[in-house]
């Protein structure tokens, strides 16, 4: 496992303008449960960086670091050569300009037409004339393919057609680094297979830094340059698809994990006494 | 034991922390309000849904409320043989009392509800995460003009549902029990003053949607993301609203009419 070095801050490790978000010993500590332990991560930039783990391991919290949403409870988050928690609340917003990010379920705005919710970040941000706001969106939504569903509503839209229009969002602000939550959740064969071109086509075309945070590990391995493998809040295994696949056959953990394996160092059952002991024992053992 | 006497002991801390939370919310609101002033057709689209929409229940409740006080402050008043006065008591009590309190009771089940449901939905499908994400601030975006728009629309249908009480009034009095229509109204103007009557009811109907909006836009916006959450911040809403409605109006009573 390489380890970025830690001393010294930012400008350690690659070059500091092609890297796009560094954590330096970053923990998470929510409701007295460490979430996240003493976190090294390097997302280069211009480049696709799958950041994948089990349910439960802190990988959306992972995310919210990113964003700026938690502050780390140790360690540091540098997003594009910037300490996100230092930052006040005008520097903190005009840093999330240049990021754009897709939730779990889209987090389409229910009130707004498709069309609407694309244009939101350029009406807020901006004071593009209407027309101008016009040709961006529809060109956007050309991109994600749903060009003709502007004027439904996200109640109309199926989960894919959701997560695509939330895509579009997510870009239209042409960001520099996006932050994809679970993108492939829930979605049938054909609409997984559409997002997964989209995040490689987007990033490609226009240029993005993207961090992709998931468990569907044959799908990231299609699609991304980078991998970090989170377990516990961990990382416990990191590189390109070649060095991974490396690293599984010297860790059962990582094996587990990227095979799919039911049983093995993560146990199938949650921690309990004797079978024994509780169908013959009953109440008063 | 012990811990049912720490919960016991915590519960009134508890309370002063709620409390505080919401007066920093309502701290945060009102830094909010000037750029929420800044998009007019935003509030506008506010007003419309928090309070246009509230009109008819207003009217019809006003209206009920009018003929029952008609009914029974005439039949009180003819065994004194004081059914002139009949105007002017329904149009005191009204205005005084049971426009602005009835008017914010009806205003929390209607728009309060309606309003704490929509934050919740919004938290639970992540909507406010999102708008923090794109640098858009969902106080001033979205909980700013939906209050603004309660506490301009309080007041006016507390004037509506006077005006329509009035109207109940009138109309038993007069249509049904044969009031001379001049004996009505000339009590009723005789006995209605603008400050002390009208204004203070007004005053009071700003409290009341201060207070049921903040409610309602506080537990909204503070929902737990899951169903329960949002069923418990939508009931929250009503039953605090109320509460606070009730309490409130007894301490502005006390103090407005001395």
């Amino acid at each position: 496992m390489t380890k970025t070095p830690r001393a010294g801050g930012p400008p350690s490790g690659p070059a500091n303008d092609e890297v796009a978000v560094r954590l330096i010993g970053a923990s998470l500590r929510r409701g007295g449960r460490e979430i996240l332990r003493d976190l090294d991560l390097v997302v280069p930039r211009g480049r696709i960086t799958a950041v994948m783990g089990p349910s439960g391991t802190g990988k959306t919290s992972l995310l919210s670091l990113v964003s700026g949403e938690l502050a780390p409870s140790k360690g540091q988050v540098f997003v594009e050569g910037q300490d996100i928690n230092t930052l006040d609340r005008r520097r903190l917003y005009a840093l999330r300009r240049r990021m754009g990010m897709l939730f779990q379920e889209g987090a389409l705005f229910t009130d707004l037409s498709v069309f609407d919710n694309v244009a939101f970040p350029l009406r807020e941000h901006t004071r593009l004339p209407e027309a101008l706001v016009r040709v961006i969106v529809l060109l956007k939504l050309e991109a994600v393919g749903l060009r003709g569903a502007a004027d439904l509503y996200p109640s109309e839209l199926s989960g894919g057609m959701a997560r695509r229009a939330a895509l579009a969002r997510a870009v239209v602000m042409d960001p520099a680094v996006v932050l994809y939550d679970e993108p492939l959740t829930g979605l049938d064969p054909i609409s997984m297979g559409v997002i997964l071109r989209l995040i490689r086509d987007l990033n490609h075309t226009l240029g993005l830094t993207s961090v992709v945070v998931s468990h569907d590990v044959q799908e990231m391995l299609s699609v991304a340059d980078h991998f970090y493998v989170l377990a516990d809040g961990r990382l416990i295994a990191q590189g390109d698809r070649e060095s991974l696949r490396a690293q599984a056959a010297a860790s059962p953990w990582v094996r587990q994990f990227l095979e799919g394996e039911a049983d093995g160092p993560v146990p199938f059952h949650y921690p309990a006494r004797p079978l024994w002991d509780d169908l013959l024992g009953g109440e008063a053992a | 034991m012990k811990s049912t006497l720490s919960e016991i002991g915590s519960s009134p801390f508890q309370a002063v922390a709620t409390l505080g939370a919401v007066g920093l919310f309502l701290v945060r609101i009102l830094g909010a309000i000037p750029r929420a002033l800044a998009r007019p057709r935003a509030l506008v689209e506010q007003i419309f849904v928090v309070g246009a929409v509230s009109t008819n229940l207003i009217l019809v409740g006003g209206l009920f409320v009018g003929l029952v006080m008609g009914l029974q402050f005439y039949t009180a008043l003819a065994r004194f043989g004081a059914t002139s006065a009949l105007g002017g008591l329904v149009a005191l009590s009204l205005l005084r009392e049971l426009s602005p309190v009835v008017t914010a009771l009806l205003y929390a089940g209607r728009a309060g509800t309606s309003l704490a449901s929509e934050l919740g939905l919004m938290r639970a499908t992540e909507q406010f995460k999102a708008m923090e994400v794109m640098a858009v601030d969902p106080v001033e975006r979205v909980v700013a003009p939906r209050f603004l728009a309660g506490v301009i629309s309080v007041p006016l249908l507390t004037a509506l549902f006077s005006a329509v009480g009035i109207l109940g009034g009138y109309l038993i009095g007069v249509r049904l029990m044969g009031l001379d229509p001049g004996v009505f109204w000339n009590n009723l103007r005789a006995s209605v003053r603008f400050r002390q009557d009208f204004l203070n009811g007004e005053f009071k109907a700003l409290v009341f949607g201060i207070l049921c909006t903040l409610v309602a836009l506080y537990e909204g916006y503070h929902s737990d993301p899951t169903a329960e959450g949002l069923g418990r911040a939508t009931t929250r809403s009503v039953v605090i609203a109320s509460l606070a409605v009730l309490s409130c109006d007894y301490l502005m009573t006390a103090f407005l009419y001395r």
